[in-house]
């Protein structure tokens, strides 16, 4: 730590004699929860540092910005553990802390935010999708550096579209998180003109997601559970709860490629990502955390860039100060996807495009071409101004 | 004196257009080709190391250096036997570099570990390191040699360098990723341009302040196309010509007024630029349509287009 300190102060002085003064410190808290979730897949089974690794890339990314600007950045972890009170946790980040990124469930992000509401605290909701958050109940504290459900669903939507696969077999998981995704993709099939052929849900019996002999089980199940389908060109899986959408690739009873949960999946990052400069970005959170990025990396990474982004703008590090220019018309910020992202000033959602991918390649990047807006294109991603319910206070 | 100064002048004028020869990088494609501008094809495809980017002719036309960002090193190809015949000690991942006047000193950017390598290039050794921001890309040298440009792209920085002390002087705040630098051949501006921000700044290298910008608007195409990379000045410092990525348009740009004075269409995601010696003609690499436009300066008008490989990035003419 005393030897991180060092290097930048020491290339203060050298370079630039002006700045004797103490470096400004920009304080900037993570909050999630502790424990990860369970994949269908061992390899994409999350570390226990999923999401605040990029947070760690960016401070260090900020850091080196400010070391030409005498501002400095640090980072404090805290994880909440079942039955542990979000608010109590929130506030003790905001101690010292005049940002807070979090990874909560939608309903402890509004606590957490309306308990830091007074103090002035900003949130950068870097974890959850849910539509709510920037709808009905949008806060005026709290930034998404997530994308919505919609604005993947619509990302997936076009590509469908315009690889003309109108005809979708939706599968349902039998989750509420399950069935809002699948809310975003019957959204999305009305908007770009798709068909859903027809809707099976499949029931959650409960039991473990790894078992030793389970493949075979499985390759019997999930020819059935497709049997008998209306024509189709595409099968489209809502499964967030990660139940069954990974066992439907090469198992349909028809020939037909597997989307959303599974198969082609629409995410705001992948480790295979290499576009736009991104090969640099890869390289440098390798080198950081010896592992691979994930979505949830490059959103924690997105917001604390755009704390970064705002303190160097305003060359300050006042929390009023950088919490205007960040929802101000001149705010923008690079996060290696070919164009600037922006905030949609009347929800606080980052404007971001989606990539597709398959696991190991980005097939696609939406939004796709010939889909138009009269504002920016990314708006073709997700709910827009006219639909919104959101009034931010 | 002034009868050989008047000599040497109809001596020019009556000459008939020089040959030059342009060497592109084609980043996909792992190759270097070779351009002869008075029959404007390609005569030779050179295999060279992993993702060819950045490329310059030495000072004395003998060499020219190309940077393999994926083989970590600069590769040099004689001129003369069209070749790959040395390789020089960059550090990792180098993408763009840039020479001092007398072809002594190289630097290098080092996109992987935010830092400016410094190579003797007589010596072929490496100097030191100078650490900048984050993804360190442009380069360029003031024309009196005292100041090296490097722009750090997520950083968002103009650094300007000593190149005596080798320490940082002043930091520039610019739009978003800056690409290129450039100085006026007066050294009176330095214009670099932002990519993701779609301006290019133009910034007093004395004050170290941001006076003006450009801005770009093309009717009919969404802003977010418009991704300003390579800029290529004038001798008389009159005009500046911007490419403008995936706007697949270089912009003509009057340097009084810093307004855009024209558009010229070429091919899809053009990136860097090179004049001829002559000035008569600019080459621009044109990314996602493989090929090189050729625009004639003074008519400002696109009059030839010549297919090279995949992905071509960076171009440098013989001097």
């Amino acid at each position: 730590m005393i030897r991180w300190l060092l290097g930048p102060i020491g290339l203060c002085l050298a370079a630039m004699q002006a700045l004797a003064a103490d470096p400004v410190t920009i304080g900037v808290g993570y909050l999630g929860v502790a424990g990860t979730r369970s994949t269908l897949s061992l390899v994409e089974q999350p570390t226990d540092n999923d999401g605040v690794a990029g947070a760690k890339l960016a401070i260090e990314d900020n850091n080196t910005t400010g070391k030409f600007l005498n501002q400095r950045f640090t980072l404090e972890e805290r994880r909440i553990r079942e039955g542990e009170d979000v608010v109590q946790a929130a506030t003790a980040l905001a101690e010292h802390n005049g940002f807070i990124v979090t990874d909560l469930p939608a309903d402890a992000l509004l606590k957490a935010a309306d308990a830091l509401r007074d103090r002035g605290t900003l949130l950068f909701n870097a974890g959850a999708i849910d539509e709510r958050l920037r709808e009905a109940d949008c806060r005026a504290n709290v930034i998404h550096a997530a994308p919505t459900r919609s604005m993947l669903a619509d990302a997936l939507g076009q590509y469908l579209v315009w690889k003309r696969w109108p005809r979708w077999l939706l599968l349902v998981g039998s989750h509420d998180k399950d069935k809002l995704y699948a809310d975003a993709l019957r959204r999305a099939a009305t908007r770009f003109g798709a068909k859903i052929v027809q809707e099976r849900t499949f029931e959650d019996t409960g039991g473990a997601r790894r078992t030793d002999s389970g493949v075979t089980l499985i390759q019997r199940q999930m020819p059935v559970f497709t049997q008998a389908a209306p024509a189709y060109d595409v099968l489209v899986a809502a499964d967030e709860s990660e139940v069954f959408a990974a066992y439907l690739p090469y198992r349909t009873w028809d020939p037909r490629p597997v989307a959303g949960s599974a198969g082609l999946v629409p995410r705001s990052w992948d480790a295979a990502q290499d576009q736009w400069g991104a090969t640099q970005m890869q390289n440098r959170f390798m080198k950081l955390n010896s592992r691979r990025m994930t979505a949830l990396d490059m959103q924690a990474w997105t917001a604390v860039r755009m704390i970064g982004e705002a303190t160097s703008r305003t060359n300050s590090g006042d929390v009023k100060k950088v919490t205007d220019f960040i929802k101000g018309p001149d705010f923008s910020v690079a996060a290696f996807k070919g164009t600037k992202l922006t905030l949609r000033d009347w929800n606080l959602q980052l404007r971001q495009p989606i990539l597709l991918v398959d696991g190991r390649m980005v097939v696609s990047v939406s939004p796709q071409e010939g889909f138009l807006h009269q504002v920016s294109e990314l708006d073709t991603l997700g709910y827009d101004r006219p639909e919104s319910k959101c009034k931010l206070k | 004196m002034l009868r050989v100064g008047l000599l040497s002048g109809l001596a020019l004028a009556a000459a008939p257009a020089h040959a030059f020869i342009a060497y592109v990088s084609n980043e996909k494609s792992n190759t270097v080709s070779v351009i002869d501008t008075e029959s404007w094809a390609v005569t030779k495809t050179i295999k060279v190391g992993q993702r060819p980017r950045g490329i310059e002719f030495t000072r004395d036309g003998k060499f020219v250096m190309v940077a393999v960002g994926d083989d970590d090193t600069i590769q040099v190809i004689d001129a003369k036997t069209q070749a790959v015949v040395d390789t020089l000690p960059s550090g990792p991942d180098p993408e763009l570099f840039t020479q001092d006047a007398a072809g002594k000193t190289l630097y290098v950017a080092n996109e992987n570990d935010n830092t400016v390598t410094v190579i003797d290039l007589e010596k072929r050794a490496r100097l030191g390191d100078i650490q900048v921001g984050v993804e360190p890309e442009g380069m360029t040298v003031s024309p009196d040699g005292k100041i090296l440009i490097n722009t750090s792209e997520t950083t968002n920085m103009a650094h300007f360098i000593d190149t005596a002390s080798r320490q940082i002087v002043a930091n520039v705040l610019v739009d978003a990723r800056p690409r290129f630098a450039e100085f006026k051949h007066d050294a009176s501006e330095l214009w670099v341009s932002s990519e993701i921000g779609g301006t290019v700044s133009i910034v007093d290298p004395q004050k170290h302040e941001v006076i003006g910008k450009v801005n770009f608007e093309i009717p009919g195409l969404r802003k977010e196309a418009i991704q300003p990379v390579g800029i290529g000045m004038t001798k008389d410092d009159k005009t500046a010509f911007v490419a403008l990525g995936p706007a697949n348009r270089v912009a003509v740009v009057d340097t009084a007024t810093r307004k855009v004075t024209k558009y010229l269409l070429v091919g899809q995601r053009v990136w860097h630029m090179a004049f001829t010696p002559d000035e008569k003609y600019l080459l621009t690499t044109n990314g996602v349509s493989n090929d090189v436009s050729v625009i004639d300066v003074a008519a400002q008008k696109v009059i030839k287009t010549i297919q090279v490989g995949e992905l071509p990035w960076g171009i440098t003419i013989a001097p």
